[in-house]
């Protein structure tokens, strides 16, 4: 292994048998280990068909949860690792940590290793603050005099300072995440291995945990990333790769692994009709991307000065009643969000259906993929229904009058702004103008 | 340099047990700590307990039963000489049993030599029994009945009954992961083994023609040897019986670890 290398894993392979018992639990039961060996005992003997209903029937199925995945991490360097809800992830992440052992295929982890699948890991709710700062740092592997040099900083970090001698819990939830990512922020082994840690708590301490996760690879600590937060796996990943059904779909550089992860993460979404609920109060009932005429679009250019159908339906009137969309870029940042009074036209406090035409200042969207998200929510931030991501589109090229003048321009839309421009042959000016 | 491959036993397993015992002497801590919180009068439970059950025994045993004790030492103190070694057991097979699925939630999140949590609760477990310890002290001066210089063998014994605790218990704790069943067979093993040691009578009371058939129970010698150490004027030491207390000691300590280190990979699969 080349000595920057801090881990290296080739052909790693997970398998699990899943078997379709009688018994609900999913745990064996005793009995049915028992009579499984009876019946192998007396098969060759005498003939019992399985699957009477006095023997329990078990069909067994090989289910591979990886397969074949191998790659190299640096030094230093923080590896994003996504894919969808089952694609192997977790259990990647749990082959590293040694909490089990890969079926085939072989790991070597150059350092000290900690893993963070889970914030709060053996947290007791009935011992205190302070107990459980010892208790949690322990599991995930510190020793006592290290827990107790970092201890102030851990408190001040997770701001608990008054309630340490309080159980954890009478802890708001809030206050026991914090104190949990405190304690996981001050390991410091040389490998981390992290699981969507970050889908926990509110924006401000999601914003601080980012930083502070940030300090960490930069000081030279080898990070494994796993999120479905595209952002932040951009932000603090160089590299990625991308799982699917067990094996490396892409790996790369974050940038290029996050784009084409999300662009083949489900077909295009250019008309939608959300789910009713008949409890809401208002509640978007269509949504379609049309045409600068109002005809719906199958597909969306670079010349298209697109727009949006709206149609809502109100139950029960509400004069706070407010209707609102944005725009989104490939890595969901919004980009741009609008609603009716912009445009000085009344929101829908009345009860009854309301249809609304958006049209989109001209041709705005690039050769990118973009969504869009409808709310319905009221002043006093209810939200009544949140269509997020609703529409779901790439954009083609074709050529417009923007796009066409420099079609590789940076940026996420493209606005044709209002040009002039003045010419002066003399230095002195003497009245004469040229106005491009 | 750490590496991973299927089924690679690990090399440096008892290197790494070492190296994780501050864990393992944070969760017998958090144990016991977390044991009487939110209660009145907390670790007077214990004492509670020692003295009804003690109570019961002397009456049941000694008074209606009248079963010979063979000592010159009070009833009451035969009989807590006996609860002593047989609660530490009892308690460490109950607790333990259930131990490694109890803590399902570390065990899927963190790695760690497994061993450590079934074996933390023997030592919440010997604390527990170090508390009783003085109560005996305090009844025998009561009784004005003190102990000889056997009482110096007195941690051997206590170590003993620790040892042939910690084998069945890594067998039911490593076997309740896949068959919960394994959880009501060592709460039965508790219920019955209190009948059938020598806890509330002596072992004296067995007629001698069986008594080398009761001696297979291992715990006929351990406790005999702790009514032996405390209570002077107590029988000559039953040897076989003691020997075959230590060799089962030895035999499932042997059987429960290779069990419990042949398994332990899959509990994070299966739990």
């Amino acid at each position: 292994m080349p000595a920057d290398i801090a881990i290296h894993a080739e052909d790693l392979a997970k398998k699990y048998i899943i078997s379709h018992q009688s018994d609900p639990s999913g745990h064996g039961v005793l009995r049915e280990a028992l009579t499984a060996k009876f019946k192998r005992a007396l098969r060759p003997i005498r003939h019992i068909p399985g699957g009477g209903p006095g023997w329990s029937s078990q069909t067994r199925e090989e289910f591979w949860a990886l397969k074949n995945v191998g790659f190299d991490v640096c030094h230093g360097e923080v590896l994003g690792i996504i894919g969808r809800n089952g694609a192997g992830k977790s259990t990647l992440l749990k082959i590293l940590s040694r909490i089990t052992d890969p079926t085939e295929g072989r790991v070597e982890l150059c350092g000290r290793v900690a893993s963070l699948l889970e914030v709060g890991t053996g947290f007791h709710p009935e011992l205190t603050g302070r107990e459980n700062v010892y208790l949690n740092g322990a599991i995930l592997g510190m020793t006592r005099s290290e827990i107790r040099t970092k201890f102030d900083e851990i408190v001040a970090f997770a701001g608990v300072e008054r309630f340490l001698d309080t159980p954890v819990k009478r802890y708001s939830s809030g206050m026991y995440v914090r104190l949990a990512f405190a304690v996981a922020a001050h390991l410091e082994p040389d490998i981390l291995i992290i699981d969507e840690v970050l889908a926990v708590g509110d924006a401000e301490f999601q914003r601080r945990c980012l930083g502070k996760m940030q300090d960490v690879s930069k000081h030279g600590r080898t990070v494994l990333f796993v999120s479905h937060n595209m952002l932040a796996v951009e932000q603090l990943c160089s590299r990625a790769i991308c799982l699917e059904a067990g094996r490396i779909r892409m790996a790369g550089s974050a940038r290029d692994v996050i784009a084409n992860y999300l662009s083949n993460n489900g077909a295009e979404v250019l008309e939608c009709f959300p789910e009713s609920d008949p409890a809401r109060v208002a509640e978007v009932q269509h949504v379609v991307l049309c045409s600068d005429d109002g005809k719906p679009l199958r597909q969306v250019t670079t010349a298209d000065t697109a727009g949006l159908n709206i149609q809502l339906l109100v139950r029960e009137p509400r004069p706070d009643l407010q209707i609102a969309f944005s725009v989104h870029d490939a890595y969901r940042t919004a980009i741009f969000a609008s609603c009716p009074l912009d445009d000085g036209v009344q929101q829908p406090t009345q009860k009854g259906r309301h249809d609304f035409r958006v049209r989109f200042p001209g041709p705005i969207f690039l050769p990118q993929r973009y969504s869009i998200t409808i709310s319905v929510y009221s002043t006093r931030s209810i939200v009544f229904h949140d269509c997020a991501h609703a529409l779901r589109f790439d954009v083609l090229p074709a050529a417009s009058k923007i796009y066409s003048a420099a079609p590789n321009r940076v940026g996420l839309m493209q606005i044709l702004c209002d040009w002039k421009h003045m010419m002066h042959d003399d230095p002195e000016p003497s009245g004469q103008e040229a106005v491009a | 340099m750490i590496i991973l491959e299927p089924g690679r036993l690990q090399r440096h397993y008892w290197r790494d047990v070492w190296r994780y015992r501050e864990l393992f002497v944070i969760l017998a801590w958090r144990d016991l700590s977390v044991r009487y919180k939110q209660t009145a009068i907390g670790v007077v439970w214990a004492i509670i307990k020692a003295l009804v059950t003690v109570a019961i025994f002397t009456f049941v045993f000694g008074r209606i039963a009248k079963l010979p004790t063979g000592s010159l030492a009070p009833y009451t103190l035969v009989v807590f000489a006996g609860m002593i070694p047989w609660s530490l057991f009892s308690n460490i097979l109950g607790q333990a049993s259930a131990s490694v699925v109890g803590n399902s939630n570390l065990i899927g999140k963190v790695y760690f030599p497994r061993l450590i949590v079934p074996a933390a609760p023997a030592i919440s477990s010997l604390v527990d029994a170090l508390i009783w310890l003085p109560l005996l002290f305090g009844m025998m001066l009561w009784f004005g009945f003190w102990p000889d210089v056997r009482i110096a063998l007195l941690p051997l014994f206590m170590l003993l009954t620790v040892l042939i605790s910690v084998g069945p218990t890594l067998l039911f704790a490593a076997l309740n992961v896949k068959y919960r069943d394994s959880q009501f067979i060592a709460a039965y093993l508790i219920q019955f083994g209190l009948y059938v040691s020598p806890v509330g009578f002596s072992s004296a009371a067995i007629p001698a023609q069986w008594r080398p058939l009761y001696s297979l129970n291992p715990m006929v010698g351990v406790i005999d040897g702790f009514r032996w150490c405390v209570l002077h004027g107590e029988p000559k030491l039953y040897y076989p019986s003691l020997m075959i207390s230590i060799s089962a000691a030895i035999l499932m300590l042997w059987i429960g670890i290779a069990y419990f280190r042949k398994v332990e990979n899959r509990f994070a699969d299966i739990i």
